[in-house]
């Protein structure tokens, strides 16, 4: 290596980040400060005058914040639950059983990995069964959307593991609901954890298909609340307010990954390439 | 996985297949369907059961502004090929969806290159690159809106006066760019996992052999890297086809409709209460995903066989 590259790469990092990543996050955190007169033209500068608490809980009690927090809450908790305790289930039969029929399922439940989410008559059937603009119904369309992948990375996952561990249990008398309980779910943890934030990632900023399904009022979720006020009079120009926002609806995801960052970067990476 | 195949064979055979016996097969008792059905029963009510009815909704008149649903043939896509809606779409989306896969792999290739070494520094600027990901894509929308905009940071950085978000022709790049910028984090998670699968005695032996960084990367990493390119091409580029918050929050399909891929027209559409020509524009999009999936990954996994 010579010693150029060996000062000139951590150099160029430093430049790349700041330029690619520094410059958009300081926008967002110093226009988050400023009053609106200030922010009305976006720049770098420093806000002259700082306010922002008054920003903070302007953008909290204006854009319905708890309540967008909530409802986003109550979908995407029992929406990633479904996706990994279903996805779990079917991809441990497809891991382990040989036949035709198991092969072909398997293909069709993966088949979401490609094929866009019929999103228009995803609103006729949810009207026909009475889930439209409902928290179920939406809960069943991202578990719909999200099943191939969780089933995808979960089949691989468990086709490495040997069967060893599954026959001792069977031989003490475990019953599959037993195995499946105590024995596979727990062995797939690495690829759960990888699950749950891509599903979450996905669910959390969500915003086109939470339009279609939820439409507004008071079962929007955090980027679609985010949506409607960024596109109301209200908030027009109003970048303190909006940015506001942003960085409290970012903050979940962040806090997520910066927890369980090691398992989750080894998670989407050994998940990725097979 | 071979000590079930074995199992299965050695059900009793007298009487011809395992499965024709009285008893239940083995593999039926130690992993029965029951616990495959709830997720294929969803999987198939709210993903496949949407994308059949997608092949008859098109074909009607459902609307807001009629009462009932009659059959109208190819009355939809007749609208939308007539007022050019249609190929305008397609080759949009066909664009973005180039265009994104080049830069967000592109990035993320060459910050997995820098970011190779398992250094301190270097693990941490990894998830400063990876932070765009954990960001919502409309938050990142107007993020750069407020970058970009004609009175936005970096005109007044620059001192410039450029209307970066209002060229009919640059704009697609600019978004793209975007796009890239948001997901490169995880392209290079994936490329970096490549890069570290690649075994230390096939690079020592390029270097024996006198092989400088250059013809290292282009003869030994880059094929190795074949993986993690079939992989990061196919979900960028299918992945893209589907976007819609950061071309919403940034141009909201303008300029002159310059930058409407299929999901913000049919947002558009569903708006003014056009259901089925939006659902006319849904089948489209899902052909065309279809048309490019299937050819690409074919040709990219015989890639990795032949690299």
């Amino acid at each position: 290596m010579t010693p150029l590259w060996r000062y000139g790469r951590p150099a160029l990092v430093l430049l790349l980040a700041g330029l690619a990543v520094g410059v958009p996050l300081w926008l967002v955190a110093v226009t988050s400060a400023k009053p609106q007169a200030e922010a009305i033209e976006p720049n770098l500068d420093l806000p002259r005058h700082w306010q922002p608490a008054a920003n903070y809980a302007d953008a909290i009690a204006e854009g319905e914040m708890l309540r967008g927090f909530l409802n986003s809450l109550l979908v995407v908790v029992p929406s990633v639950i479904l996706v990994l305790v279903l996805g779990a289930g079917a991809a441990w039969v497809f891991a382990r059983r040989k036949s035709k029929l198991v092969s072909a399922a398997y293909a069709l439940c993966i088949s979401g990995l490609l094929l866009p989410p019929a999103v228009i008559t995803i609103v006729m059937e949810l009207r026909q069964l009475g889930l439209a603009g409902s928290r179920p119904g939406m809960i069943a369309v991202y578990t719909g959307m999200y099943l191939s992948t969780s089933i995808f990375f979960m089949t691989g996952f468990i086709r490495a593991i040997p069967t060893e561990l599954e026959e001792a249990a069977r031989v003490d008398g475990a019953t599959p609901s037993r195995i499946f309980w105590r024995i596979v779910l727990p062995l797939l943890r690495p690829v759960i954890a990888t699950a749950t934030i891509m599903v979450m990632l996905y669910a959390w900023s969500d915003v086109f298909y939470a339009f279609f399904v939820l439409g507004g009022g008071d079962r929007a979720t955090l980027p679609l609340n985010l949506y409607q006020v960024a596109s109301a009079q209200l908030y027009l120009n109003n970048w303190h307010l909006v940015f506001a926002y942003v960085v409290v609806m970012s903050l979940p995801m962040v806090a997520v990954f910066l927890v369980g960052q090691r398992k989750i970067v080894s998670g989407i990476t050994s998940g990725a390439v097979k | 996985m071979t000590d079930t195949v074995v199992q299965t064979r050695k059900q009793p055979s007298a009487a011809g297949t395992p499965k024709s016996v009285g008893r239940l097969p083995r593999a039926a008792v130690h992993h029965p369907w029951w616990f495959a059905l709830p997720a294929i029963a969803v999987f198939a009510g709210f993903f496949l059961v949407p994308n059949l009815l997608n092949f008859y909704y098109p074909f009607t008149n459902w609307s807001s502004y009629h009462a009932d649903i009659a059959f109208t043939g190819l009355d939809n896509f007749r609208t939308i090929a007539d007022d050019g809606s249609l190929l305008r779409a397609v080759r949009t989306t066909l664009l973005y969806a180039l265009l994104a896969a080049v830069f967000q792999n592109g990035f993320g290739l060459v910050l997995a290159l820098l970011l190779e070494d398992d250094s301190r520094f270097n693990r941490f600027f990894r998830a400063v690159f990876f932070l765009p990901v954990l960001i919502s894509a409309l938050a990142t929308g107007y993020v750069f809106q407020a970058l970009l905009d004609q009175d936005g940071a970096v005109n007044s950085l620059l001192g410039t006066d450029i209307p970066w978000l209002g060229s009919p022709t640059w704009t697609l790049v600019i978004v793209t760019l975007i796009h890239g910028w948001k997901w490169m984090g995880l392209a290079m998670l994936i490329y970096l996992a490549g890069l570290k699968g690649i075994p230390g005695d096939m690079l020592e032996a390029a270097r024996i052999d006198g092989a400088g960084p250059w013809r290292t990367f282009w003869s030994v990493r880059w094929p190795m890297l074949a993986p993690a390119v079939t992989f990061n091409v196919t979900t960028a580029l299918i992945g893209s086809m589907n976007t819609f918050d950061i071309v919403q929050a940034t141009t909201g399909g303008g300029p002159a409709a310059s930058t409407e891929v299929f999901n913000i027209y049919m947002f558009r559409i569903f708006g003014q209460g056009l259901y089925a020509q939006a659902s006319a524009m849904s089948l489209v999009l899902f052909l065309v995903v279809v048309a490019v999936a299937i050819p690409l990954v074919v040709g990219l996994r015989r890639r990795e066989q032949m690299l």
